[in-house]
């Protein structure tokens, strides 16, 4: 493998390194329709997998203490980076759909047995509709805040909702407008981290800095998230939380649910009595105090636990 | 017919130039796997200023994508694109093209001056709620275009109804114009016959809606 951490001063080489993280032991890509995809892994090749789909606008190495502690329980941890997201291509469009069929193409090269899906946030619920699409890849599920909860604004009135609206859409349209000529602006490390620590408000500084050297990459002019400039945050569309969540009872693996408690910008809010009327037969859901949306990489130990102990408690 | 190569995003649009002429344009839309007019249609013949017609991607002389990715949204962002080149337009659009224009005069009432909505394919898109889900790997072979990808995707294409009258509304709210919509369909999915249930949504035949807003 050549070094992950070219062109690199002597603080920015301390930030590449953190405790508990570990890069991949391998490797590769996938080509999807096109689209070249990048798969990290860690452990026993010959183990079970658990293939895990990061949420949006993040990016696998994300998991680099949360994988290395499943790796060591005994699994084949699988990482891809989704269309547009860390080490992946930049693509022309991007859709569900298009994230839909990347993912099975992934799991597809990881062999044929079933696997245990792993999600965050949109990672979680792409692979709620994954598991509905091809049940017979998989064997169980663990959705980390990723099952969304409908909860429309109850104190907006429809003017105001009109004109909310309205903002919202010229907002996405004058950023397709100009999209095409965009670069994300650069920024020193630790600027980076920064801006990151808004959306993580509880992870520590060297924490931050780490990831920024995992999800960003350092040019000329300074520090660059890798992420396709032409996607956007927030949006609007047909999709209903509800169709989502309805599903979720459906489906017909073993499924671990884990809630966060703080609220924050890329979070959900979903509440456990929001999901509990349509959880699977064979479900646990946990709601895990003090922590907000991106819950495995506030507390990788903590979630790696409950994972490995569900899963050895999920019948194969 | 002149062609300008636009861009939206990582896609090259072709916008076609079918009449010349001054004032506000009329912009065709055309429906799902269809590709622009070669000449103004005759139901244009009266309209005041210059026709234009716009091939979505993934169709006609637009650029087509990577492993697909399209969606209604995507679509009215590629109609926006031809917007922001035309300044201001009155819509028309043909089944796929007539949910687009739609959405678009919700989304850019000031420059939206009018939106004709008319049959043609992929009115219904993929009908008013989730379906169940499944993937569908288009022949690779299949000739092109129109990318298979565009019209496997654009025929699943969800459509609620409230989603489509919240746009109805900002037309209504925002555009200044008494009627923004006009009906011409036979088929109405049930995303159009609730924009019909809505104020500022009027039924005419192509004509009488084109002479309507020829004069706002």
């Amino acid at each position: 493998m050549s070094d992950p951490t070219p062109n690199l001063d002597a603080e920015e080489r301390a930030a590449a390194q953190y405790p508990g993280a570990r890069l991949p032991d391998r490797r590769r890509s996938v080509h999807s329709l096109g689209v070249n995809l990048a798969v990290s892994e860690w452990g026993d090749e010959r183990a079970p997998v658990i293939f895990c789909s990061h949420g949006g606008f993040d990016f696998s190495g994300t998991f680099d203490v949360f994988a290395p502690l499943l790796a060591a329980g005994g699994y084949r941890v699988v990482v891809w980076d989704q269309r547009g997201h860390g080490d992946s291509d930049h693509a022309p469009l991007y859709s569900w759909d298009a994230d839909i069929r990347d993912l099975l193409n992934v799991l597809d090269s990881t062999g044929r047995e079933p696997a245990i899906l792993l999600g965050h946030s949109k990672g979680g619920s792409i692979s709620t509709t994954a598991i509905q699409v091809a049940p017979q890849r998989v064997r169980a599920f663990v959705n980390i805040d990723g099952i969304p909860s409908h909860r429309p604004p109850p104190d907006v009135a429809d003017h105001e909702r009109t004109k909310l609206l309205a903002t919202e859409l010229s907002g996405w349209l004058d950023h397709r407008r100009a999209a095409g000529a965009k670069v994300r602006r650069a920024d020193t490390l630790a600027g980076l981290a920064a801006r990151r620590g808004r959306m993580n408000p509880r992870l520590s500084k060297p924490w931050l800095r780490y990831l920024v050297t995992r999800g960003a990459r350092k040019d000329a002019d300074g520090w660059r998230w890798k992420i396709d400039p032409v996607l956007r945050p927030g949006g609007f569309g047909p999709w209903r939380a509800q169709w989502s969540m309805a599903r979720l009872a459906s489906l017909p693996v073993p499924l671990l649910g884990l809630l966060a408690t703080e609220s924050e910008p890329m979070g959900w809010d979903t509440a456990p009595a929001d999901v509990k009327p349509y959880l699977p037969p064979r479900a646990e859901l946990v709601q895990l105090e003090g922590v907000g949306h991106f819950i495995h990489i506030e507390q990788p130990e903590r979630v790696a636990k409950l994972v490995l102990d569900f899963l050895r408690s999920a019948p194969a | 017919m002149k062609t300008r190569r636009l861009r939206h995003a990582r896609i090259e649009l072709a916008l076609h130039e079918l009449r010349d002429g001054a004032g506000r344009a009329l912009l065709l839309l055309h429906g799902l796997g269809e590709r622009s007019p070669r000449a103004a249609p005759p139901f244009a013949e009266r309209w005041p200023g210059p026709v234009f017609a716009l091939d979505f991607a993934g169709h006609g002389e637009s650029g087509v994508s990577v492993g697909g990715g399209y969606t209604a949204e995507v679509l009215m962002g590629d109609a926006d694109t031809a917007l922001r080149e035309l300044g201001s337009a009155t819509l028309l659009g043909r089944g796929l093209g007539a949910y687009v224009a739609l959405l678009l005069a919700g989304a850019r009432p000031a420059q939206v001056r009018g939106a004709v909505l008319c049959d043609g394919l992929g009115l219904a898109g993929g009908g008013a709620e989730a379906a169940t889900p499944s993937v569908v790997y288009p022949n690779p072979h299949a000739a092109a275009p129109p990318d298979p990808f565009a019209l496997v995707e654009l025929a699943r294409d969800v459509r609620p109804p409230d989603y489509a009258t919240a746009f109805v509304r900002q037309a209504n709210e925002l555009s200044g114009l008494e009627r923004p919509i006009s009906v011409c369909c036979a088929e109405k999915p049930d995303w159009l016959e609730a924009a019909l249930r809505e104020p500022g949504v009027q039924t005419a035949s192509i004509e009488d809606a084109l002479a309507y807003y020829a004069k706002r």
